[in-house]
């Protein structure tokens, strides 16, 4: 966020205690300040981060704008640490105007070391605002301490194409979404992709292409296999398909076949896309029986979209649409943590059954 | 799992999506040169493209009297939306945006401009390969309205084999009830109701559409929200500015016209609307209709006793020495028309009767606020002592609409000290703290949800018919009522006048 008024409190050696005790004397001293000050209460964030890289995390969390969490508890983590050190900052947009108000948004960090690893509920949990939904992102792994945070948290926030292999991310996924919501940035990107292959065949007399619907072809980012899994895991997902074995190697490609609840076949492909510069999906094509064939790709200004007719005839055009960027990603994937996608869990089981 | 693909029922791939998709459509802005279009229209299009949520294929075409090029259209469309966006737009998406945009010149009652539109719309069509919907925006002055329905009528583009054809029609829809009765006639002559979209913007504020959340979906609320425990509902649209540049508009319109006939009397269904048995526009709509028809009409000798206007008088505002209604520039010398409208309405029906509501809107007041405030009758016996405190005071509840949306509830709590005193406190909820979204601008909300045919968010024919009876004799004795009018200090809380329509113990919030 564009901070331009902090209050900043910070003491070493410090006790969860105190830290509490310091946010609830730098709000008060705020509202005396200015009574148009208001502590903003959506959402607690908890970041897990290695020390070392905790740079890299600050800045990709102050791109997020306005989706910062209301309150974001940073744990920064340094294998040696001994002692435990904390900064509390309450930061607002800018000045109230008159009449209006300011909201407050409040960042903690917390250095700790192994030490404290045993007792992190201890830690984080007088820092987290009761009642409010927490969401959980480590975004440097250490699965261990995910697991013990999971108690305070209700979402997990991750990024399946981080994971080197794209069969463990679904897995951890997986695994995941039994205890908690899991918002997945690799979903995420697929957002726009998904929203308008949907409206390509939402008129009505296009809706019964679904059923005929014989080829599916992906291409994604060399690191994003699990975002082209997704993509096929939803709509094998939402249209009743059932793949009875994983995709199977074709050069560069990965191909299979799924089969419809009428028994139609559809072939499936993932192809690496290795123009792409950016995670996700770098386009996706739909072919059908009649001969209708929809290719969604990457243009300037939004999706380019190419639709072969029935009869062969050929168009394209851009829906516009901006990129998000990665930040804008991250923000959207904060914002989520508040919503609950159905559709996201029968996807990923059904991506898993593609990947081995 | 959704496994169906019945084409009569749903697209299983729509379904998780918090976008739902708008069948391909071009829009078309008759008046596309105006104030509205530059200011409110193109930046919510440019909004909506930046979002990803234009339809999949998307054409805008213009119309308006001035003689222009395509290219020409196209500049101006984005001087506007790059001056009025409320995000700086994304030079490839405006590219995007703005590559097909046409533009027809013409007088609206001219058959060679709907000859000239229909070959651009069935261009567009040729080029999609598929039909596609057309929705024409009417944002012209009101007087054009008919013209242009009944030349779209002659022209055959009313209508379309294979795909939606709908009308948007901006406020005023009508000046008196009379003429809102001839534009549904004329109107609907031409379209059928389903395709007639009536505009008023602020059903497409979240705040607005929050108080239905806020009723419908908190079960503490509906066993108070009656004459039983209800005292009185007090809804105010104040704005401390006054009519700047606009005097030709607001001279000829008016505060009652301007927002209670339309905007004022809506928030009024939101609170006393009955829950309606599903959020489909006609069920809403149903219920809101019952509430205006629970409305007494008033008789012209009802009106000194139940509406009360006004005129800003010089005063202070914003620190500043500001003249008077009749001394703004352009306002006409001995100008009736007034600046500030009160209402007492009763909403007679099983859950009101009795229930006074207070509506008052003005401009020049001490502040702009728009807000619904609820009281609730006293307690019945009060067993604490009165003696050094600010005492009891009934339970107020504050729905605000601007400039902070949020709801206060104020109750009564112990002042800490020894003996039991009374004082008022205020317990508060903002909207602003509580999410992380930003509300989209109420264009973006209103245009989306006409190109997708719901039409919650628009007034009905019936309804417009039905504000219009309730406020028509009110217009209507006022304009043959000589001046001058009572006046209030700008920067003030408006007319001492206003405090005749409260009842006994009732008092105006303060702005």
């Amino acid at each position: 966020m564009n901070a331009t008024s902090d209050a900043v409190w910070s003491e070493q050696g410090t006790t969860p205690d105190a830290i509490e005790a310091a946010l609830r004397q730098l709000l008060a001293q705020r509202h005396a300040e200015n009574g148009n000050f208001v502590p903003a209460r959506v959402l607690n964030m908890i970041a897990f981060v290695d020390r070392e890289w905790s740079g890299e995390i600050a800045n990709r969390l102050r791109g997020v704008g306005r989706y910062h969490a209301s309150r974001l508890l940073v744990l920064s983590y340094e294998p040696q640490r001994e002692r435990l050190d904390a900064r509390v900052m309450i930061a607002s947009e800018g000045e109230p105007q008159a009449g209006e108000l300011a909201l407050l948004r409040e960042t903690v960090v917390v250095e700790i070391g192994d030490r404290h690893l045993d007792d992190l509920l201890t830690i984080a949990d007088p820092l987290v605002v009761t009642d409010l939904p927490t969401l959980l992102w480590s975004p440097h792994g250490h699965q261990d301490v995910v697991e013990v945070l999971l108690e305070l948290s209700q979402a997990v926030l991750l990024d399946s194409v981080e994971e080197p292999l794209a069969h463990d991310a679904l897995d951890r996924a997986w695994a995941l979404s039994e205890n908690a919501y899991v918002v997945d940035l690799a979903w995420l990107r697929s957002t726009p992709w998904r929203e308008r292959v949907a409206a390509a065949f939402d008129p009505a007399r296009l809706r019964e292409e679904l059923l005929g619907i014989s080829a599916v072809t992906v291409r994604h980012h060399p690191a994003s296999t699990v975002a082209g899994a997704l993509m096929l895991g939803w709509l094998g997902s939402r249209l009743g398909w059932h793949t009875g074995q994983p995709l199977g190697n074709d050069g560069d490609a990965l191909v299979g076949r799924s089969r419809a609840a009428n028994q139609h076949e559809v072939a499936l492909r993932m192809e690496v896309a290795p123009e792409l510069k950016v995670p996700g999906l770098a386009s996706v094509t739909l072919e059908t029986d009649s001969g209708l064939r929809l290719t969604l790709g990457r243009g300037s200004g939004g999706l380019r979209a190419r639709v072969r007719d029935h009869d062969g005839a050929e168009r394209e055009w851009t829906i516009p649409g901006a990129s998000r960027g990665e930040a804008g990603v991250l923000g959207e994937g904060i914002r989520q943590a508040l919503l609950r996608d159905p559709t996201y869990v029968p996807a990923l089981e059904a991506a898993r059954t593609l990947l081995v | 799992m959704a496994t169906t693909t019945d084409t009569e029922t749903e697209n299983p791939l729509t379904a998780g999506l918090e976008r739902q998709p708008v069948a391909p459509t071009t829009l078309v802005i008759f008046g596309a040169t105006g104030d509205l279009a530059r200011r409110k229209l193109l930046p919510a299009l440019y909004n909506l493209a930046h979002e990803g949520a234009l339809p999949e294929r998307f054409h805008l075409v213009g119309v308006s009297r001035k003689e222009k090029e395509h290219d020409d259209y196209r500049a101006e469309c984005e001087e506007a939306i790059r001056r009025f966006s409320r995000r700086t737009p994304d030079d490839s998406v405006l590219e995007r945006l703005l590559e097909t945009v046409k533009y027809v010149p013409g007088t609206f009652d001219d058959p060679q401009v709907y000859a000239e539109l229909g070959s651009v719309l069935d261009g567009f069509e040729q080029e999609a390969g598929e039909p596609l919907n057309r929705a024409f925006y009417l944002s012209t002055a009101p007087g054009f309205f008919p013209v242009i329905v009944e030349a779209l009528g002659a022209s055959k583009l009313n209508e379309h084999a294979r795909a939606e054809v709908r009308l948007i029609i901006e406020k005023p829809f009508g000046t008196t009830l009379q003429e809102a009765q001839e534009l549904n006639r004329r109107v609907l002559a031409i379209f059928d109701e389903a395709q007639v979209f009536r505009i008023d913007h602020y059903l497409g504020k979240e705040t607005v559409q929050n108080m239905m959340a806020f009723r419908f979906a908190n079960g503490m609320f509906e066993p108070l929200w009656n004459r039983n425990y209800i005292e009185s509902v007090q809804i105010t649209a104040s704005e401390e500015l006054g009519i700047g540049s606009r005097a030709d508009y607001y001279d000829s319109a008016g505060a009652l016209r301007d927002l209670i006939q339309n905007h004022m009397l809506q928030l009024l269904c939101h609170v006393a609307m009955e829950p309606p048995v599903s959020f489909t526009a006609e069920e809403v709509r149903n219920e809101k209709v019952k509430v205006l028809h629970s409305i007494p009409q008033p008789s012209p000798a009802d009106v000194g006793q139940m509406a009360v206007r006004a005129q800003y008088s010089s005063g202070h505002a914003g620190g500043e020495d500001v003249p008077g209604y009749l001394q703004e520039d352009g306002v006409p010398e001995g100008s009736i028309t007034e600046t500030y409208a009160a209402l007492r309405l009763e909403v007679d029906n099983w859950r009101w009767a009795g229930v006074p509501f207070y509506l008052r809107t003005g401009k020049r007041l001490a502040r702009k606020v728009t807000e619904i405030a609820v009281t609730l009758k006293p307690v019945p016996h009060l067993a604490f002592s009165q003696d050094g405190s600010l005492g009891v005071q009934p339970n107020q509840l504050v729905l605000t609409l601007q400039p902070n949306e949020g709801v206060s509830l104020r109750l009564g709590a112990k002042i800490p000290g020894t003996r039991m005193i009374i004082r008022p406190v205020n317990m508060e909820f903002l909207y602003g703290t509580a999410f992380l979204s930003q509300s989209p601008e109420a264009y973006e909300r209103l245009i989306t949800d006409a190109m997708r045919g719901d039409a919650t968010l628009f007034t009905r024919n019936d309804e417009v018919e039905a504000q219009w009876r309730i406020c028509d004799p009110i217009v209507g004795t006022w304009s043959n009522t000589p001046g001058p009018l009572p006046s209030y200090e700008a920067g003030s809380q408006g007319p001492q006048e206003a405090d005749g329509l409260l009842r006994e113990g009732d008092r105006w919030r303060a702005i």
